[in-house]
Parts: C-alpha cells; sequence; structure tokens
C-alpha cells in the first residue's frame, strides 16, 4: 500500500533521518532507563551539595561547607557531644554517601542531594517523554475518533459531541484537571496521562471534525459509496489518509504542550508523586536553584526537552510531506 | 493598424533552482485595433499564459520577447506604469465569475472601486456610472442590483458584473480569458453576444481566449490556433476553420461531436498529426466476437453508427416518478423545501444509452446520485430486475451496487489522492469479493488497464501523476472491475479538453459494444450527447421537459425549450 512509498520519501529526506534518529534515540534512552540498564544508580549522591559542573571547576563552591566546619570550635559542655560522635561513627561504617566518598565536582554539575544532573535527566526523561508521546497520542485519538465521528455523520451525533465539546471547554483547564485528577485518586505517570489525554482531546476533535466535513461531501467518498465500501471503511480508509496531516500537526503540538503541563501538574501536586523525578520536577526545583546561581539542572533539562520537541516537530513536518504522495522525493 | 504586437513571447516557469519549465515558446501575434482575435487551444497550450504576461500578472516567471501596446513597450515599464496601464487601456474578464469577484462587497461597490482608482471620479459620479454600466451589460432592474453582493447574482450576471467592471474604464483592449466555460450554454450566448456588441459599440479590441473553436466562428475575425506554447496556425478565422492549413487545426474542428453527423467513432488528434496511438490496440477479454466492430472502425471517422432513436430491447431500470426534495432548517422550528427533481420517469433498455440533458440547476445529476442512493429520493420507484432499489435494505442493495456504477464528472476529485491506482482499483473487488485473491484481482485490474488505454505501468503510480484525460480513464476502470450492467456517467467528460473527450466517449461506445453497457449519460453539452445516446431526455427545473429517440429529438424538437437550448449550441446559427 501507500506505506512503501511513503518511507522511501521518508527516507529521502535528511532531516526527517537525523530528526527520527534523535527521536529513537530519546526513546531507547527510555526503554533501556525504565529497564534499569543505564543510570538505574541515579539516586546515588555521588556529588556534593550543588557539585558544579566540572568544566566550570567549582572549588570555590565546594570549599564553602568544608570552611563552615572546621571553623566551628570544639564545644566541651555540648550535651549530645558523646551520641553524635557514635552517630558519626555508625555513619561512616554504613557506608552512607556522604563524607569523603562525596566529589567535588560532577561531569554536568549535581543538584540539591548531590545527584548526577546527566543521570537525572535521562531518567527524567523517562517520565516526561512517556507521559508527553502516551497523552498526545490518547488525547489525538479521541479527537480523531470523535471528530470523525461527528463531522462524517452530523445531525444528532454531531450535535452529541459538539454539546460534549463545549461543556469540556467551558470549564477552565485547570478546573478540569483538578476535577479529572480527584476522580481518578491516584498519582501515577498513569493517571497524568489519563488526565492529560481525556482533557486535551478537544482541540483535535475541533479541527478533525471540520476536515471530515469538508472531505466527506467530496466526489471521491461519493465514489467509495457508489462501489460499496462501508462507513467505517469510507472515514478511516478513504478519508483519513486524507487529513492525517491535521492529526499529524496536532500530535508534535500536543506532545510539547502535555511536557510542560507536567511540570504544572507536579507544582499544583498531582503530577508525579515523590521520589519519582521528571523534566517537570527538575524545572521546578530549577526555580529555587537559579537564584542561587546554580543553572546546570534547568539548562540539562532545557536542552534535552528542546532537543526532543525540535527533533519531534521536525520529524512529524516530514512525514506528513512524506504522506502525502504529491510531494516529490 | 494594430493595438497589441506581441513579437516571440516566452515565458519560463521556475520549478527549482536548476529547473525551468517553458509554457510559450516564442509566440508571436497581434490584435489590430477595432476587431476581436481569438487565441484558441487546449489546456497546456499556453494561452492563458500568454494574455496574463500581457496583463503582466505573471509573478515570478521569466518572460522575454516584446510586447508592444499601442506604440509602447508594455515589458521595459517599470511595475507602476504597467498598473496604470492594466486595468485602464487593457481590461480582463476571467473565466470563473464566482471566484473573480469578492464575496463580501456589494457589485455597486467593486466596480465603483474602478472607477474611483483609475477615472478620479468623486463616489457620487462613480455610483452613476456603475448604474449606467450595469444598464448597458444587461442587468436587469441595476437600480436594486448594485447593492447586492456577488452571491445574490446568478452566475451569468456574475459575468456581465465582470464585463461592467472591464469596460468601466473604456479600454482600448479587453481579453477576455474563457469568458462563458463556466456558464450555461443558453447564458453562454447571451455573454457572447454581449461581448459582440460592446466590441462595435466601443470599438475596442478584443481579445478571446477559448478552447472552443465553435464559439470562435460566432465572434473573432481573426484567430490564433496554440498547441504547446507554440503557435499552430493563424489567419483570418473565416480561412482557418473552413480550410485550416495546419493538421492540428483540423483535428480540432473534427474531434468534437457535431449535431448533424454521427460517426461510430470520433476522430482524435493522433489521427490527423500521425502521432502514435494514444490508445493502443488492444484484445478484448469478452472473447473475438466482440471485437469485430474494431474492424470496420479502425476504418476511419466514415461509418456511421447503427442505433438510431428508439428505447427497443428489454427494459433493465424503469424509473417511476422518481422526486428529490432537499430540506433546509431555518431557525428552530422552519423549514424550507426545495424541489429538485420532481414526477421523473423513464425507461433504459440493455445496451443502450439515455441521454441526460439540462442546464445547471436543472436537477440532472440529482437524478444520476439517487438511482446510486447517493441521495436518498423523496418518494418514486426504481425498478431494476423488477426489484425497487429505493426501498430495498441498505444490505441487499450491496449486491447491486456492483450492477449499477456512476464516472463523475471531475477525474480530479473523485479519484482519492492518497490510493495509488492499484489501491483503487483492488479496492471495490476487495469489498465485493470478485476473485480469489489479490494476484487473481491483480490480474482483472492489469487488464482493465489496458482496456481503458493505460500501461501496465500505471499500476503502482498515483492519481496526479496522470492528466485529466487518463483519470478519466482511471474512474471508467474502477467501475468495470465490478463488471456492472448500468453505468451512469455525470458530465463525466464535461471537465476535458476536446480531443481527450473524443478519446474517453470513443472508449465509453467501444466498452458498450463490447460489454453490452447502458448508460445514463448525463451531460449539459448536446452535441456530446447526441453523440452517444440513443434516447434523450431533456430536463428543467427538475422536471423532464421531453423524452425521445435522439434523431428525432435533434431533428424536430417539440418544446420551446428544447429549441431554445439546441438554437443557443455554438455554430448552430
Amino acid at each position: 500500500m501507500m506505506a512503501h512509498g511513503a518511507w522511501r520519501r521518508l527516507r529521502a529526506d535528511r532531516v526527517a533521518m537525523v530528526s527520527l534518529a534523535v527521536v529513537m534515540a530519546f526513546l531507547l534512552m527510555v526503554v533501556l532507563s525504565a529497564s534499569g540498564l543505564i543510570v538505574a544508580d541515579w539516586e546515588d549522591e555521588v556529588g556534593v551539595n550543588y557539585a558544579p559542573p566540572s568544566f566550570v571547576g567549582g572549588a570555590t563552591v565546594a570549599a564553602a561547607p568544608e570552611a563552615a566546619r572546621q571553623a566551628l570550635p570544639d564545644n566541651p559542655f555540648d550535651p549530645l557531644a558523646d551520641d553524635l560522635a557514635q552517630l558519626r561513627a555508625q555513619a561512616g561504617e554504613g557506608g552512607t554517601p556522604g563524607g569523603a566518598a562525596r566529589r567535588a565536582t560532577l561531569p554536568f554539575g549535581g543538584d540539591k542531594w548531590g545527584h548526577d544532573v546527566i543521570k537525572k535527566t535521562i531518567k527524567g526523561g523517562e517520565t516526561s517523554i512517556v507521559i508527553g508521546l502516551v497523552a498526545a497520542l490518547l488525547a489525538v485519538s479521541l479527537g480523531t475518533l470523535f471528530g470523525a465521528l461527528s463531522g462524517y455523520w452530523g445531525g444528532v451525533v454531531d450535535d452529541f459531541f459538539n454539546w460534549f465539546y463545549s461543556i469540556f471547554t467551558a470549564i477552565p483547564s485547570v478546573l478540569m484537571i483538578l476535577a479529572v485528577a480527584a476522580v481518578l485518586q491516584q498519582k501515577g505517570v498513569l493517571t497524568i496521562v489519563l488526565i492529560l489525554g481525556l482533557t486535551g482531546w478537544t482541540g483535535p476533535y475541533r479541527l478533525i471534525r471540520a476536515e471530515y466535513l469538508k472531505h466527506k461531501a467530496r466526489e471521491y467518498v461519493l465514489a467509495a459509496d457508489a462501489i460499496g465500501a462501508s462507513h467505517w471503511r469510507k472515514m478511516f480508509g478513504h478519508i483519513f489518509p486524507n487529513v492525517s496531516h491535521v492529526a499529524l500537526v496536532q500530535m508534535s503540538i500536543l506532545v510539547v504542550g502535555f511536557i510542560k503541563a507536567e511540570v504544572i501538574l507536579s507544582f499544583l501536586g498531582f503530577g508525579v508523586p515523590v521520589g519519582v523525578v521528571s523534566w517537570g520536577s527538575m524545572l521546578n526545583e530549577a526555580q529555587n536553584e537559579l537564584i542561587l546561581g546554580r543553572w546546570w539542572q534547568l539548562t540539562a533539562a532545557a536542552v534535552a526537552m528542546a532537543l526532543l520537541v525540535t527533533a519531534f516537530s521536525l520529524f512529524t513536518d516530514a512525514l506528513r510531506d512524506a504522506l502525502d504522495p504529491k510531494v516529490k522525493a | 493598424m494594430t493595438l497589441l504586437d506581441v513579437r516571440n513571447l516566452r515565458v519560463a516557469f521556475r520549478l527549482d533552482r536548476q529547473h525551468s519549465i517553458e509554457a510559450v515558446k516564442g509566440v508571436s501575434f497581434s490584435v489590430p485595433r477595432n476587431a476581436t482575435v481569438a487565441l484558441v487551444g487546449e489546456s497546456g497550450s499556453g494561452k492563458s499564459v500568454s494574455s496574463l504576461a500581457v496583463m503582466g500578472l505573471l509573478d515570478g516567471a521569466v518572460v522575454d520577447g516584446s510586447i508592444e501596446f499601442d506604440g509602447r513597450e508594455l515589458l521595459a515599464l517599470d511595475s507602476k506604469q504597467r498598473r496604470a496601464i492594466c486595468g485602464k487601456e487593457i481590461a480582463m474578464i476571467f473565466q470563473e465569475p464566482m471566484s473573480s469577484l469578492n464575496p463580501v462587497f456589494t457589485v455597486g461597490a467593486q466596480i465603483a472601486e474602478v472607477l474611483v482608482l483609475h477615472m478620479k471620479m468623486s463616489k457620487a459620479q462613480a455610483r452613476r456610472r456603475t448604474l449606467e454600466l450595469l444598464e448597458e451589460v444587461g442587468i436587469p432592474e441595476p437600480a436594486l442590483k448594485i447593492d447586492a453582493y456577488p452571491g445574490q447574482l446568478s452566475g451569468g450576471q456574475q459575468q456581465r458584473v465582470m464585463i461592467a467592471m472591464a469596460i468601466a474604464c473604456e479600454p482600448k483592449l479587453l481579453i477576455a480569458d474563457e469568458p462563458t466555460t463556466a456558464l450555461d450554454v443558453t447564458i453562454q450566448k447571451q455573454i457572447m453576444e454581449l461581448i459582440a456588441r460592446l466590441q462595435k459599440r466601443h470599438a475596442m479590441s478584443v481579445l478571446f481566449i477559448t478552447h472552443d473553436l465553435g464559439l470562435v466562428a460566432e465572434i473573432a475575425d481573426q484567430v490564433v490556433v496554440m498547441r504547446h506554447g507554440e503557435v499552430r496556425e493563424a489567419g483570418a478565422a473565416q480561412q482557418v476553420l473552413t480550410e485550416p492549413a495546419d493538421a492540428y487545426t483540423r483535428a480540432l474542428l473534427h474531434c468534437r461531436p457535431k449535431l448533424n453527423e454521427r460517426p461510430h467513432r470520433l476522430p482524435v488528434i493522433a489521427d490527423f498529426l500521425g502521432d502514435a496511438p494514444v490508445i493502443p490496440a488492444k484484445a478484448g477479454i469478452q472473447g473475438p466476437q466482440a471485437w469485430t466492430h474494431s474492424l470496420d472502425r479502425s476504418g476511419g471517422p466514415s461509418g456511421l453508427r447503427r442505433n438510431d432513436g428508439g428505447g427497443g430491447g428489454a427494459p433493465l431500470l424503469e424509473v417511476r416518478n422518481l422526486r428529490k426534495v432537499f430540506t433546509q432548517r431555518q431557525g428552530w422550528f422552519g423549514k424550507r423545501e426545495f424541489t429538485a427533481v420532481q414526477d421523473v420517469s423513464f425507461t433504459l433498455a440493455r445496451g443502450k444509452t439515455l441521454g441526460v440533458v439540462g442546464e445547471s440547476g436543472s436537477g440532472k445529476t440529482t437524478v444520476g446520485l439517487t438511482l446510486l442512493r447517493l441521495h436518498q429520493a423523496t418518494s418514486g420507484s426504481v425498478l431494476f430486475d423488477g426489484r425497487d432499489l429505493l426501498t430495498m435494505p441498505t444490505r441487499e442493495f450491496q449486491a447491486y451496487k456492483r450492477r449499477i456504477q456512476i464516472i463523475f464528472q471531475n477525474p480530479y476529485a473523485s479519484l482519492n489522492p492518497r490510493f495509488n491506482v492499484g489501491d483503487i482499483l483492488l479496492e471495490p473487488m476487495r469489498i465485493h469479493r470478485i476473485g480469489a485473491g489479490d494476484r487473481e484481482r491483480t490480474a482483472i485490474a492489469l487488464g482493465l488497464l489496458d482496456k481503458v488505454g493505460l500501461p501496465a505501468s500505471a499500476f503502482q503510480r498515483y492519481p496526479h501523476e496522470f492528466s485529466g484525460g487518463q483519470r478519466q480513464r482511471i474512474a471508467i476502470a474502477r467501475c468495470l472491475t465490478l463488471q456492472p450492467e448500468i453505468l451512469v456517467c455525470d458530465e463525466s467528460v464535461s471537465a476535458l479538453d476536446v480531443s481527450v473527450q473524443a478519446q474517453v466517449l470513443n472508449l465509453l461506445q467501444d466498452l458498450q459494444d463490447e460489454l453490452g453497457l447502458s448508460y445514463i449519460f448525463i451531460s449539459h453539452d448536446l452535441s456530446v450527447v447526441k453523440y452517444l445516446a440513443d434516447q434523450v431526455m431533456v430536463m428543467q427545473h427538475g422536471a423532464v421537459v421531453e423524452l425521445a429517440g435522439a434523431d428525432a429529438l435533434y431533428r424536430n424538437p417539440q418544446q420551446p425549450y428544447t429549441r431554445a437550448l439546441l438554437a443557443a449550441i455554438p455554430g448552430s446559427g
């Protein structure tokens, strides 16, 4: 069928192949980190608090707490001195990642607890990419299905979906998200995916419905009717390939939007649970760090996001062209 | 005394950095003062591009050569000077009045704009002049219509408004680019008369661009025939039309079906130019006896058709009192009804052709779509083998879809652009489970491609890679995959060039001879219908005006409307 021609055209497009490679690399990273093959140790506190990137060199920043500890004179009247000494000794034996084992600098810096920012970004990507892609896929699928039904059948079906759409869009989006979150009553990646997917279908719905309204009266659809094609076949076999570009563009917009939306949800306390890291939670932490001049966590998360989002947008764009047989390879 | 002198005009369009395509390859012609010159050619001949070059409306094209207008070299002027001439001294009317007028301004405002801009009139003066102009181009009740929006006018009236706008500044040259192609034949006649009258009264020159040589005879003093960006022949209209020197002109004159003769096979361009035949010789799959006709037919355009009038033979399809009413919701409870088809009855015999003729809005297309249940009929019955197609359940009708098929008007719209030809041809067979597997279906599809005169390599390609005529062949092949008994052709050749139209008509004729198909041939073009039809049904305002054998109807029309239609055909006198 047309898939073969589309792949051939996609292969010929250098931008498409580079962006596809970048997206695939991100996905591979997600799979590897989810299966624990890489960055399983991201929670090890390998560096000192806010360890700066190695290429900056962080002697001054790292030295400060040490100096502060040295400067404190021994207090002979401290009633807890013995207990503290005992605790310190135990901690040293237990091998907690504190003390001398912590490094002063990390390849791209460390966060508040001394986690390696690169590993943290990769681990955070696991959450963010899954949320962005799956939620966007859910939203676009729902929007496409509703839009197709609504535009193709018209009449009562259309009225029903439009009424449904109006209710959804009449409620402020944050309130809507909180309402869905309250119903689901759980924290976790799946919850966020459902929240975003179930509230995000309205945009694609409206556009797809308009396309179906336009296309259902086209002669090629009448011709398909004349040869006896079923309604389902006309909707998804004939019309959908002609409107798929709308769904693709919506998909790329929503992926970006949902990665950002997860940040807001995390901020409101409806996001990922404590202990799970995502690009959203990293950006959230970065707000406070930035005032202290610790820019690396923000940079790492932002660069990763920008890279994925750009590659994804370019790829969907190229895919749209490749799926259109009129565009010459 | 020449007004416009085009010398060695070349126009090339950039495709990308390296490639460009030359649409006009060194064309020369001239338009004398106070005369009408017709530029004739098929699509892709460069006739429109040449006229746009004169108007300076070609953005991004490389225009070379010389265009001298009234002693000035247009190509040497800068764009500001050029604009001052265009619209004032050279005016243009376009093919589609519906899309050339701005729908959100009243027609009065649009005409007045030209007057204020070029003639420096005040608003009040412009309005007065606009009224005069509307009167002059024959708009009824100009005082009312001046404040109408384009959508409130009919197609013919819209074209009159365009003409009023064009002559507003008393141009020396009027370029009319296919001004009547989108109009009904009776309206076309009125517009042609209007242009001829205005040309005489204002003593202007007219450059009339058309694909229809029949129209040319009525209006032109001189004719320039173009093909593939070159001038094939130029000369006085009388001489070109009666004693064409060029083979291509001769071919164009003969391709078009005529009212007074009815050859078994229409001549095509290849017959005259000695090109390789466009439809390769092919063997019928139905058995040798089916193709005996092809032997005497290959002798040339001399053989006469054997069918003459009458609806003899067993009736295959019987339509009784077909009626279709469209309802439109108005407000919450209001409804407005529009009767598109009323009380249409006819019978179609096996292996015969029923022509359905009418102007736009006559309900002829609605009849065709209702037969296939693409529109739901309001009442009436369609008996196919004694069973009523309109009342049977959808599931049962599915089987009948195999037996009655439709070819649409616009081959650019009726093929799904995302499917390749193979998918297009295999799909109906998959739906109806024809053939044992995809291998067998592919074999059938390839056989049909051959039958409609397309190479097997077409199988993998997409519709946009084909020309209009080739696409219509694909659409025909798609219908044939189901081996139908009845084929509804809804304006199936109207969007095609004259020469391509002849090829497709020949193909339809061959297929009828070979497969015994019955056609319902819907068209606004009476000469095309005359060529193909055994019986002709004339429709107006949704009702049947006249139904008779083709020859009888054309020789001796009974109804005044039929007579008016026949009289409006260009070249009928």
